[in-house]
Parts: structure tokens; C-alpha cells; sequence
């Protein structure tokens, strides 16, 4: 982790270049996470969908509150480094 | 040493001439905001006083004249039996009925048909722009566009979840029932903010986001399919990015029906929960 900020640093002409280029570094880090969630959501509902095809449009409809709420945390993650961008 | 950057100095370099791996050494900034180029900015048409008229702009005019002049010509003089465009019309009506309202409002919100399948083939004539030669564009990858389709869609859900359920009757059945006193306290605000904040944003944030990511990946490689080319090891990465080009305009096309499908599955589960307490 420690290294990752210091290759960043070092390919910065400045600390505000540095918060820039930290932010996508930021986002990779940031979408980790919720891949893995929406890969879960998606991959069980498929899986509950092929055990009962009558239940489908529940499961369905359950799926994608979840998968909105999932998303969300990467959706957030990619606002983050604009914030810091015009505070730094 | 001194003498090579001083004839570098001397080249002048042009969108023509900008091979990295030629003898100028010509390179572009990278696609994106800020620090030399921005992408996403456009100088405009025309102005009318403060009011600028951009690319994007006049790519939402064609989009909703597209979208308009399709639905007029299936269905102006609608038949029995049908026949032509009025097929593809129906196709396109009967998908947004089964695949989006049905599951998730029941046959109680066929009333929204019309509003979910214009939301639906509008934002995908949208973003069909990205690929479309000349316009090249996706409107919805600047925030102004999906903000505005997101703000139609919050003022909807939540006119209609106070009129059905009375405004004390909205809010509380935001939170959840059947909860010990303790967890109530961290869920009431989580369940309030999500239903005031986090659809709202996310709705238009994630259409806003896939639809810019996705013209900078394209821009990205059809450039660098320019700027690598020249006679050398530079005709490798040039054609790999051109087939990259390729492979991701095809991408994009499914995540561009894959949006306008998201985006209007989740108006569709969002107008459905205001219609019924609860969840």
C-alpha cells in the first residue's frame, strides 16, 4: 500500500498532481468491494432463480434493490477523488 | 543530448504528425478533464445570451425526435393485424411490459407503461449516440443529463408515495418494523437517507458513470491506435489497439442496453414500492 503511494508520488509534478493521480489509485481500491457484492447478489439470484423459475420475479426484484444498494459504494468511491480534487 | 531536445523543440507537433514512436516524438495528453485536453467539454454551436448550444444538446434533440418519429410511425394508425414498423414497435412495448413493469410493479402499474417505455428507448437512443458515426457522443456522460431524467423520477415516486400512503404513512414506512429500539437508531437514518439521497444519486450517478467511463475507454484506444502507429515495434501495440477498438465498441453497445435497462427497472421497483406500504 505504502509502495503504491510512493510510485504515485514519485510520477507527481506536484502534491495537488499527487491527489489527482492517488484518486484513481483510491477507486481501484474503492471497487474492490463492491464487485465482489454485485458478483454475490448476481450469482446467488441465479442460482435461487434456477431452483424455483416461479419465484423468479421476486428474486428478480430483490436482486436489484440489492444490487442498487451494493453499487452504490462504488458509485460514491468515484465522486470521492473529484472532492478531493477541489479541495486540494 | 541537448542537441535532440533542442530539435525536438524545433517540431511542431499536430494531431497529423503525433506518432509517440516516430522520430518527432510527438505525443498527445491523454483523453479526459483537465491538463491539456478535455474531452468533454464542447465549444458551442451558438449562444443565445448566457445559453450555449452544444453537441450534446442537439444529440438529445435527434435522440427525442428518433425516439418520437419511431413511436409515431408503429403506431399513427395502429392495425389488428400487424404489419412493418408497428411489429418492431410492439416488440419493443411488449419487452418493457413483461422483462421490467410485471415483475416488479404487477399488473397495478400498467398505468406507467407509456412513462417506463419512453424513459427506456429514450436513454437508449442516448447512448446508442456513443457509437454512431459522426455523433460519437453519449450525451448522458456529462452528470446534467442523467440528473435531470433522475430528478423526473424522484419527483415521481415520491409524489405518489405520499399520495398513497399520506406523508407521515410515507416516511414511517420507510423503516422497517418488528426492530428492537437499539438497531432502530443506526437503521431509521440509513433507511430515511437511502430512500432521500442514495437512489436519487445513485440512479443518476451510475448512468452518468458507465456512459463516461465507457467513452473514455473508446477514446483511449482509438487514439492510442493513431499515436502508436509508425514502422516500427509501434505497429504491434497499434494494432492491438485497433482490434481493442473494436472488441470494446461491441462492449459498449451491451452496456449501453444494460444501462437503459438498469435505469428503467429501478424506476420501475422504485414507483412500484410507493404505490404499496412497506416493504
Amino acid at each position: 500500500m505504502l509502495d503504491v503511494a510512493h510510485h504515485v508520488l514519485a510520477a507527481s509534478s506536484s502534491p495537488q498532481q499527487f491527489i489527482i493521480n492517488f484518486g484513481a489509485v483510491a477507486y481501484g481500491l474503492a471497487a474492490i468491494g463492491p464487485g465482489i457484492g454485485i458478483g454475490l447478489i448476481f450469482g446467488h439470484g441465479v442460482e435461487a432463480m434456477a431452483r424455483q423459475p416461479e419465484a423468479r420475479g421476486l428474486i428478480q426484484s430483490n436482486m436489484y434493490i440489492g444490487f442498487a444498494l451494493t453499487e452504490a459504494l462504488a458509485l460514491i468511491g468515484i465522486v470521492v477523488p473529484f472532492i478531493f480534487h477541489a479541495a486540494g | 543530448m541537448a542537441g535532440d531536445v533542442a530539435a525536438l523543440a524545433a517540431v511542431k507537433c499536430t494531431e497529423i504528425n503525433s506518432h509517440v514512436f516516430s522520430s518527432t516524438h510527438c505525443g498527445y495528453p491523454a483523453p479526459g478533464y483537465g491538463q491539456g485536453s478535455n474531452t468533454y467539454e464542447f465549444i458551442p454551436f451558438f449562444r443565445i445570451g448566457g445559453f450555449a448550444f452544444t453537441k450534446p444538446m442537439l444529440l438529445t434533440l435527434v435522440a427525442m425526435v428518433v425516439v418520437v418519429w419511431f413511436f409515431w410511425a408503429a403506431f399513427a394508425k395502429p392495425k389488428l393485424v400487424p404489419r412493418g414498423v408497428q411489429n418492431i414497435g410492439e416488440l419493443g412495448i411488449t419487452f418493457v411490459r413483461d422483462q421490467i413493469l410485471r415483475p416488479m410493479m404487477g399488473k397495478r402499474g400498467d398505468g406507467y407503461l407509456p412513462f417506463l417505455v419512453a424513459l427506456f428507448f429514450f436513454i437508449w437512443v442516448m447512448n446508442l449516440m456513443e457509437i454512431i458515426p459522426v455523433a460519437q457522443f453519449p450525451p448522458m456522460s456529462q452528470i446534467a443529463f442523467p440528473a435531470a431524467l433522475m430528478l423526473m423520477v424522484y419527483g415521481t415516486y415520491t409524489y405518489l408515495g405520499i399520495k398513497h400512503q399520506g406523508l407521515g404513512g410515507y416516511f414511517r414506512n420507510m423503516i422497517p418494523k418488528d426492530v428492537p429500539v437499539g438497531i432502530l437508531v443506526i437503521l431509521a437514518p440509513v433507511e430515511i437517507l437511502q430512500y432521500v439521497l442514495v437512489r436519487p444519486f445513485t440512479l443518476a450517478v451510475r448512468l452518468f458513470a458507465n456512459m463516461f467511463a465507457g467513452h473514455l475507454l473508446l477514446l483511449i484506444f482509438t487514439l492510442a491506435t493513431w499515436y502508436l502507429l509508425s514502422l516500427s515495434v509501434g505497429l504491434l501495440f497499434s494494432a492491438t489497439s485497433f482490434i481493442l477498438t473494436i472488441v470494446i465498441t461491441a462492449f459498449e453497445m451491451l452496456i449501453q442496453a444494460l444501462q437503459a435497462f438498469i435505469f428503467t427497472i429501478l424506476t420501475a421497483q422504485y414507483i412500484g414500492g410507493s404505490l404499496e406500504a412497506g416493504h
